[in-house]
């Protein structure tokens, strides 16, 4: 090849700029993992910027003696299994009826679903009507008004039409198998992949909100990890910034600062443990959907 | 003859409407049909219906109190109508300017640097030969993804503060700390790039995807030809990818205006406010913390209008240049 040389030179930018931005990406995130573990007066004065320096874990016991985090954490942990839970199970009610060519009327609750992507009421209208169903503050307004995504109806419902053998369910109905038990025996068994997808999906979605909590909960002990987190994190800070600082309060702040970085790992341990699992069947997902979508 | 000709078409026309009346017949004994047979499919998707009834039309009700004084105890459908004084009072007031222009800045902004990042990403991954080096970055970038928007922001304090590590960097080659978090000027540049590091991986997949139905025997014919491999990205792989690209392009242009509340709020304080104040933080504070329902209904009623108006134009316009549209 004539170009040989300009295709080396290409190469090895593209490999060059590549692992820069691997870096980039991946530098910010070592670095709250090596802070959380070290002495805060080190990361205050910038001594600490590769390895832990003055490696202890009292930031962790911190995290762990901490009410609000405790709490928002254990809170977290419900409104995400009951939430995915309640989500998953309507996503293949809806999925699977859909999915049937001899449903009649399908197209029709098709359009009904996929305009509410389009068009919605709007953050105040909504609000006035949950508040109306009197739902505020309580455990279901976390998993009841976000039961079902539309564009997860549509990937479940790419799957069952186009990796469950329709034969399979003539044949059942042949022998007298009816509709639910021909979903239940035959269909989720052949759709355990997909099902992993739609549980990854809903879990992350539950577990990083916070918007939903903000609006519509306003007692601190029903709050979500997220909200804790936003005001240890983000209100903490902010307020810092903007009122003058006392002697007491940087004390205060020293304090608090390696804990900061503790709980951003502890907030996402259970997302680093199933980041495999994640990135494989996310991607998986997202295929499906943007293939159909 | 003619009268034959009448009648037989007469006949005709007798036929038609003898179809068009079985079409209409056939289509309710087809539901009687599907519904004897499959009622328990009915049952089954039945709560989901009424979810959808409940949580997202019924709100769709809720929207004309834009047009109201909403009175709590009068409801919305009792309230007394006053026409348009909410938006008029929208478009006269001080903050009318503010938001628009931050919320088409930040849009145009992000549409600017996010889009096309992606789409480099993909074209250079896809050049990577060494496959255990591609899987090592694609892990790397997709990984923010995860992260949740209170923890980049979190993050983004943790960094930039005046005592964080950029500033330390910054004062150890003799400059003065910056105050990033707080400086109006910072805000929109803070937003993008902590943008970018989020999501430029994840959104790279779609392209990556999208490269991989490129025809190899055409970039076998270029190197024949003796074509480099930047002449082979611009002229095979970039217009392989165009109408991914046209479309997302028109989805994102599209939602210029619907600037995301999550992170604007996370990232607002009371300093740089007049940077970063947008039309959904708007609609918060005033509808939510100071419960002023008809008002903040008119000014998301507003956006959502101007939203559409635009997927609607960015739609037609690419279908005049490009021939791609979404519909």
């Amino acid at each position: 090849m004539q170009n040989s040389t300009s295709d080396k030179v290409f190469s090895f930018f593209n490999y060059f700029f590549l692992a820069i931005i691997a870096l980039l990406i991946l530098y910010p995130l070592y670095f709250v993992v090596s802070a959380s573990f070290s002495n805060p007066t080190y990361i205050l004065t910038g001594e600490m910027w590769l390895w832990p320096k003055g490696f202890n874990l009292d930031a962790y016991k911190k995290v762990f003696e901490n009410e609000d985090i405790v709490n928002g954490f254990i809170n977290t942990l419900k409104y995400t299994t009951f939430g995915t839970l309640i989500n998953v199970i309507m996503t293949i009610m809806a999925a699977y009826p859909l999915s049937r060519k001899d449903f009649y009327g399908r197209n029709v609750i098709m359009a009904i679903f996929v305009f509410t992507m389009f068009f919605g009421g709007g953050l105040i209208p909504t609000y006035l009507l949950i508040r109306d169903l009197g739902m505020i503050d309580t455990f279901w307004v976390m998993v009841i008004p976000n039961a079902v995504a539309v564009w997860n109806i549509i990937i479940m419902r790419t799957f069952f039409q186009t990796t469950i053998p329709l034969e399979l369910q003539e044949s059942a109905q042949i022998d007298g198998c009816g509709n639910i038990r021909i979903l239940i025996n035959i269909v989720l068994p052949l759709s355990m992949p997909v099902i992993a997808v739609m549980v990854l999906f809903y879990a992350v979605g539950h577990w990083n909100s916070y918007f939903h909590a903000l609006i519509y909960l306003s007692d601190k002990d029903n709050f979500p990890l997220q909200l804790v987190l936003r005001e240890i994190l983000i209100k903490g800070e902010m307020d810092e910034m903007i009122k003058a600082t006392s002697e007491s309060f940087l004390k205060q702040q020293l304090s608090v600062e390696g804990l900061k970085y503790a709980v951003l790992i502890v907030s996402n341990l259970p997302m680093m443990i199933l980041y495999p699992f994640l990135q494989k069947y996310f991607v998986k997902g997202f295929m499906i959907g943007s293939i159909k979508g | 003859m003619e009268k034959i000709i009448q009648n037989d078409t007469s006949i005709q026309v007798d036929n038609i409407s003898k179809k068009k009346a079985n079409v209409s017949l056939s289509k309710w004994t087809n539901l009687k049909k599907s519904f004897r047979k499959n009622w328990d499919l009915y049952l089954l998707i039945t709560p989901v219906i009424a979810y959808f009834i409940i949580f997202h039309y019924l709100p769709l009700y809720g929207i004309q109190i834009a047009f109201k004084d909403f009175i709590a105890t009068k409801g919305i459908w009792d309230s007394p109508w006053v026409g348009m004084k909410h938006f008029e009072r929208f478009f006269d007031s001080y903050y009318f300017w503010r938001l628009i222009k931050n919320t088409l800045g930040i849009g145009i902004y992000t549409l600017a640097i996010s889009f096309p990042i992606p789409i480099i990403i993909a074209l250079m991954l896809n050049e990577v030969r060494n496959s255990k080096f591609k899987k090592f970055v694609q892990t790397v970038i997709y990984a923010p993804h995860f992260l949740s928007t209170v923890v980049v922001v979190g993050m983004l304090i943790l960094f930039l503060k005046s005592d964080g590590l950029i500033n330390q960097v910054i004062t150890l080659f003799g400059g003065t700390p910056i105050d990033f978090i707080t400086e109006p000027g910072w805000f929109k540049t803070l937003y993008v790039f902590s943008d970018v590091w989020q999501t430029m991986g994840w959104s790279s997949i779609i392209y990556l995807a999208a490269l991989t139905a490129v025809d190899h025997s055409q970039h076998e014919a270029a190197m024949i030809d003796g074509a480099s491999r930047l002449q082979r990205i611009w002229y095979i792989n970039i217009p392989a990818i165009m109408p991914t690209i046209v479309i997302l392009f028109i989805l994102n242009a599209g939602s210029v205006m619907s600037v995301g509340f999550e992170k604007v709020f996370l990232m607002q304080n009371s300093l740089n406010m007049s940077a970063s104040d947008v039309i959904s933080t708007f609609v918060y504070r005033s509808g939510i913390l100071e419960a002023q329902y008809s008002f903040s209904t008119a000014v998301g009623l507003f956006n959502s209008i101007i939203n559409f108006i635009m997927l609607v134009m960015v739609n037609y316009f690419a279908k005049k240049i490009n021939k791609t549209s979404l519909w």
